[in-house]
This record gives C-alpha cells, sequence and structure tokens, in this order.
C-alpha cells in the first residue's frame, strides 16, 4: 500500500467526524423532546404530549434581537389561534437560566414557555440559526421550517398556521 | 532525505489529528459573542460617519472594514 496516502485519509476521516448527519426537515417526525418548565415549578414536558394539535416551536435565546422582535407575533398568534387549536412553544436555549428570566420579564410571553436546559432538543431539531421556528401539523410532522425572523414575515406565518389549523388530523 | 519524508508524514498525521478539535460554535452558544464588547467594529455608526467623511475627501471608498464577532442571527 501506497503509505503516501495515508494523511489524506487521516484528513478525511477527521474531517468527516466534524461533520453532523442527523438533520430536521419538512416532511420528518418532530422529536420528542423533553422539556421543563421556566418557571419555578419546573414541570416537566414532552413535545408527544401536544400531538393532536398544531405546533408552533420557537427556539430563542435572550441574546438575540430577532428573537425579541418575534414576541408579538407569537403572543398574538397565541391570543387568536389557541381555541382553533394552536400551539405555540418558545423554547429558550440561554446557558444562563437568570439572562431568560430577566428577557421575559422585558418582553412578557403568554404563551408557553420552555427551558432546553441540556440543549439536546436544539440538537434533536438540528437547530441552524437564532431563531428557528417549526410548524408542526396535528399528525405530529413538521411541515415548514423557518430561520430567522424579520417583522414583515409575520403575516406569512400566520397564514401557515391557519392552512395547517385547517387540515384535519388523519387517525392511525 | 528519508527522515525529512518520515519526518514530514509525521507532521502531517499530527495536524490531522488536531483537526477534529476545530469544532463548529451551535447557534445557541453564541451568547458571549453576542455581546456588544465582541463587535469587531465597537462604533459602526461612528465608523460609517468616518468611511463617508474619507471617502468625501479621498474621492475613494472601501476597504475600511472587516466583518466578525456577533451572534449570528438571522
Amino acid at each position: 500500500m501506497n503509505l503516501r496516502i495515508v494523511p489524506f485519509l487521516c484528513a478525511a476521516l477527521a474531517l468527516g467526524l466534524t461533520q453532523k448527519t442527523q438533520a430536521t426537515d419538512a416532511g420528518n417526525e418532530v422529536p420528542n423532546c423533553a422539556l421543563s418548565a421556566i418557571d419555578t415549578t419546573q414541570q416537566s414536558y414532552a413535545l408527544k404530549q401536544f400531538r393532536g394539535k398544531v405546533l408552533y416551536v420557537d427556539f430563542w435565546s435572550s441574546w438575540c434581537n430577532p428573537c425579541a422582535q418575534s414576541f408579538s407575533l407569537l403572543n398574538e398568534m397565541n391570543r387568536d389561534l389557541k381555541d382553533k387549536g394552536l400551539q405555540v412553544i418558545g423554547i429558550n436555549l440561554d446557558e444562563v437560566p437568570e439572562d431568560a428570566k430577566a428577557f421575559l420579564a422585558k418582553h412578557p410571553a403568554s404563551f408557553t414557555v420552555m427551558a432546553d436546559a441540556n440543549q439536546q432538543c436544539a440538537k434533536d431539531f438540528d437547530v441552524k440559526a437564532m431563531p428557528s421556528s417549526y410548524l408542526v401539523d396535528r399528525n405530529g410532522v413538521i411541515r415548514y421550517v423557518h430561520l430567522g425572523f424579520r417583522p414583515g414575515e409575520a403575516k406569512e406565518f400566520r397564514a401557515l398556521a391557519e392552512q395547517l389549523l385547517a387540515e384535519n388530523p388523519v387517525r392511525k | 532525505m528519508k527522515t525529512t519524508q518520515h519526518a514530514l508524514s509525521a507532521l502531517i498525521l499530527v495536524l490531522c489529528a488536531c483537526v477534529p478539535g476545530c469544532a463548529n460554535v451551535a447557534p445557541w452558544e453564541r451568547g458571549n459573542l453576542a455581546k456588544p464588547h465582541m463587535a469587531l467594529n465597537p462604533d459602526p455608526m461612528q465608523s460609517a460617519l468616518r468611511t463617508h467623511l474619507y471617502g468625501s475627501r479621498e474621492a475613494s471608498t472601501g476597504g475600511g472594514a472587516a466583518s466578525g464577532g456577533g451572534c449570528g442571527c438571522y
């Protein structure tokens, strides 16, 4: 065997180890993450328990300006579409929980806010940007993935959520 | 000559072993990078004004800034 190719094989292997193979895209089933409430109760949740509802899962952090901008839309959607079956879930990814609490004091959230303490949920979703939003239909299938937030996109998000709410779940 | 080749191969192998140490910073781990004092340009407005004045005087612009830092938010 030609020994000259050994370093190149090592390099390819090493680079390969740094690449991720898992991805959560539209069409995949939503990961069943274990989350905890951000308040003092620290109640545990699993995303599976919301099956049958349309989920709007939003990953956010206190240091992310577009996340703060998106809170008005999330509050509005929760207020208007909750009764129709929409569950808005904000998953906080702050490394320091106090930062999230200070942020929530400044930007109150009327929707469900949970913490992903060990960031496993973010890894399962393969979050690529802050904020990242996932619209999940009543059957637990991710239908739309959106990276980032710009105020002009609020109408589009709402229309997509309403479209999913109009669909009936498939009984399995 | 052969010793040099072996030394070179060993060096490349060591460098290859270091490559997995170059990890991506996950989007949710950029809280410290998002802090204002981590920005390469501490005062973007002042820099923009200075660039504008410089461009007006010199009749040429560009090459005066570098990007970096920040939360990488979309």
